[in-house]
């Protein structure tokens, strides 16, 4: 460096480290208030968007002619008497007392649900393995006719069912709705397992079973282990797709099977009008189990709504 | 394990080894066969014959009358009509809702995680809950929605009175409850575009709408199209919504065609000719489920 002092040389060199740390602070300044802007609009629009669901939930701390208040309240002493009334097993109208039931409905909703999910799931991964690690012939074929029973529309199979449950007796049963919603969860649950069991690197397994391990114990404790998450997801899905169904519930389930959808449909009649505070409490209720699971399952939640078919 | 192993493999051993992939999978398909596929055959027969659930009559074997009178039926190609104006403005206003909320949300900021959940809860409610709570937000007198819109216009808002207003109700109630779905699939498009393209373009200071067509679309393309395939299938079978809102009303305004299947099968009790209309649904739905895994496939090649 010619004509330049060892002096001027340093100080260039702390202008060019200040300068570029002042630059750092001030991107850092600008992202940080870019960011906040936009964390700003987002949870405005977050929150237009998320205020019919916070409407409902309000509408359930609301008594009876808070609800149906003109112009709609917005400050109100809240009540818990609908969520009482969810539960007691009774509430009076007039003279006559009517049996609301729900403990039993949500105890219903609870036990096809668990069940059904925890049956496809067993069902359904020991399958998706087969499918992923020893195709058949015409494996996409199969993939895909499974894949159609979950797309086609639930009412066409729903004929034939409604007609051999009444054969059969199953109707109004829970083994019957129990066994329906598992074959309802079962094409779910193979395209979601198949898709984590594909993800898996191969060159464990085949390590183990050149170390002579058999098939169980590379199912088992090898590929198993690995998808724990993948089984989590779709355990969770499954179980919001079930929790949430209407229809198959609204033909074949009877007075002491019914789920919480339908006999929520059937509390929208009667002639007091619409209890929309009881109404909304048992949605609340209905949708907090859903909300904290999925809380958790965030990063799978694209994965699970489109069935595993996309996975980024 | 290892005493397994020196042993000589006895019969079921050797039989598993040899079979074990149909062995794997053959609980599900028992399963499905005989919950869906069976079902199906079954309705299959079934359309050929006429047949009423609700009475003592023997089926009569009617060769292929139940279609013919379908596919001749101005009320089933008026539904149809319903049905695809249904689809056609509720799949396109779920994308543009969708798409401008990937927009909010690609970039990362303070809150997002929560603010995301919170845009989201839409989907994981059940649809009797948005079918009955938007009929209480469109009620003309109480409803939230009605006094809002009374309130800005000074007009009382009877929204399900006509039948271009019902149709209008629950497409706003389905876009509302799909969009978020749009968004994810669009979010993901928009992560996957890679960093430098968007600097490279900042340095030849592209126009805003260059940068989104020439960088941003060919990474969200594929995911679009899905989308509009899934949410088409799902809006295709549009059924809660309508039955809890509108039940079809005012007339038969709002019918789509899978409440008119469920009329004709468990109100009127046509029996077979219902599970005729069902096979020319499950026409469809065979051919757009088809389309969608393809575009499925072709992603992944790409990817």
């Amino acid at each position: 460096m010619p004509g330049s002092s060892p002096g001027h040389e340093d100080r260039k060199n702390t202008d060019r480290a200040e300068g570029r740390l002042a630059m750092r602070f001030r991107r850092k300044r600008e992202i940080g208030r870019a960011g906040l802007r936009r964390s700003l609009v987002a949870t405005i629009i977050s929150l237009i968007y998320f205020f019919p669901v916070l409407w409902i939930i309000l509408t359930a701390f609301k008594t009876h002619n808070d609800a149906l208040a003109v112009p709609p309240i917005f400050l109100f002493e809240p009540t818990l008497e609908n969520f009482v009334s969810v539960f007691s097993r009774a509430y009076s109208k007039g003279a006559e007392a009517i049996d609301t039931g729900f403990a039993l409905f949500f105890f219903n909703s609870i036990f096809t649900a668990g069940t059904s999910v925890l049956l496809a799931l067993i069902i359904g991964t020991v399958a998706a393995y087969g499918f992923s690690r020893y195709p058949l012939k015409g494996n996409e074929t199969y993939m895909f006719i499974i894949l159609t029973t979950r797309m086609l529309p639930p009412i066409i199979v729903i004929i034939p069912i409604f007609l051999m449950f009444r054969v059969t007796g199953f109707s109004g049963t829970y083994h019957g709705l129990i066994l329906l919603y598992a074959a309802f969860n079962l094409p779910f649950t193979i395209w979601m397992m198949k898709s984590f069991f594909d993800e898996l690197p191969r060159e464990v397994e085949d390590a183990a079973r050149m170390d002579g391990s058999s098939e169980w114990h590379v199912f088992f404790r090898i590929c198993l282990p690995q998808v724990k998450a993948g089984i989590a997801a779709t355990a969770v899905f499954g179980l919001i797709l079930t929790w949430n169904e209407f229809l198959f519930s609204l033909l074949l389930s009877g007075v002491n099977t019914r789920t919480v959808p339908v006999a929520m449909a059937q509390t929208i009649g009667g002639d007091i009008g619409v209890r929309w505070g009881l109404l909304a409490a048992i949605e609340t209720l209905f949708l907090i189990p859903v909300v904290l699971v999925t809380f958790l399952l965030q990063n799978q939640f694209l994965r699970g709504v489109t069935f595993g078919t996309i996975k980024r | 394990m290892t005493t397994v192993a020196t042993t000589k493999p006895g019969f079921f051993e050797r039989f598993f080894a040899r079979h074990r992939g149909p062995l794997l999978v053959s609980p599900a398909i028992l399963v499905l066969v005989a919950m869906n596929i069976f079902p199906l055959f079954w309705s299959f027969g079934l359309s050929f014959y006429k047949y009423r659930a609700n009475r003592q009559a023997e089926p009569v074997f009617v060769w292929f009358d139940n279609y013919i009178k379908i596919l001749s039926d101005p009320v089933v190609w008026s539904r149809f009509q319903t049905t695809a104006i249904f689809v056609a403005i509720s799949v396109l206003f779920q994308l543009i809702v969708g798409f401008l909320l990937a927009v909010l949300f690609e970039k990362q900021f303070p809150g997002r995680r929560v603010l995301l959940m919170l845009v989201l809860t839409p989907m994981m409610l059940s649809f009797v809950a948005v079918g009955a709570f938007f009929r209480y937000y469109y009620e003309p007198t109480f409803g939230l929605l009605s006094q809002a819109i009374k309130a800005i216009t000074g007009e009382p808002f009877i929204i399900l009175q006509s039948p271009a207003g019902a149709i209008g109700a629950i497409i706003f109630a389905d876009v509302w409850m799909w969009s978020p779905f749009v968004m994810l699939l669009v979010l993901a498009g928009l992560v996957s575009v890679p960093k430098h393209l968007y600097e490279a373009a900042e340095i030849d200071r592209v126009s805003w709408w260059r940068r989104f067509r020439t960088i941003t679309f060919p990474y969200i393309r594929g995911l679009l199209l899905l989308a509009v395939l899934f949410r088409t299938i799902e809006t295709f079978k549009l059924f809660d919504a309508v039955f809890l809102i509108t039940e079809g009303g005012p007339g038969t305004s709002t019918e789509t065609i899978a409440v008119y299947v469920y009329r004709v099968a468990f109100q009127y009790f046509r029996t077979s000719e219902s599970a005729a209309l069902g096979y020319i649904l499950l026409f469809v739905v065979v051919v757009l489920t088809n389309l969608y895994l393809f575009f499925v496939q072709r992603r992944a090649r790409e990817t």
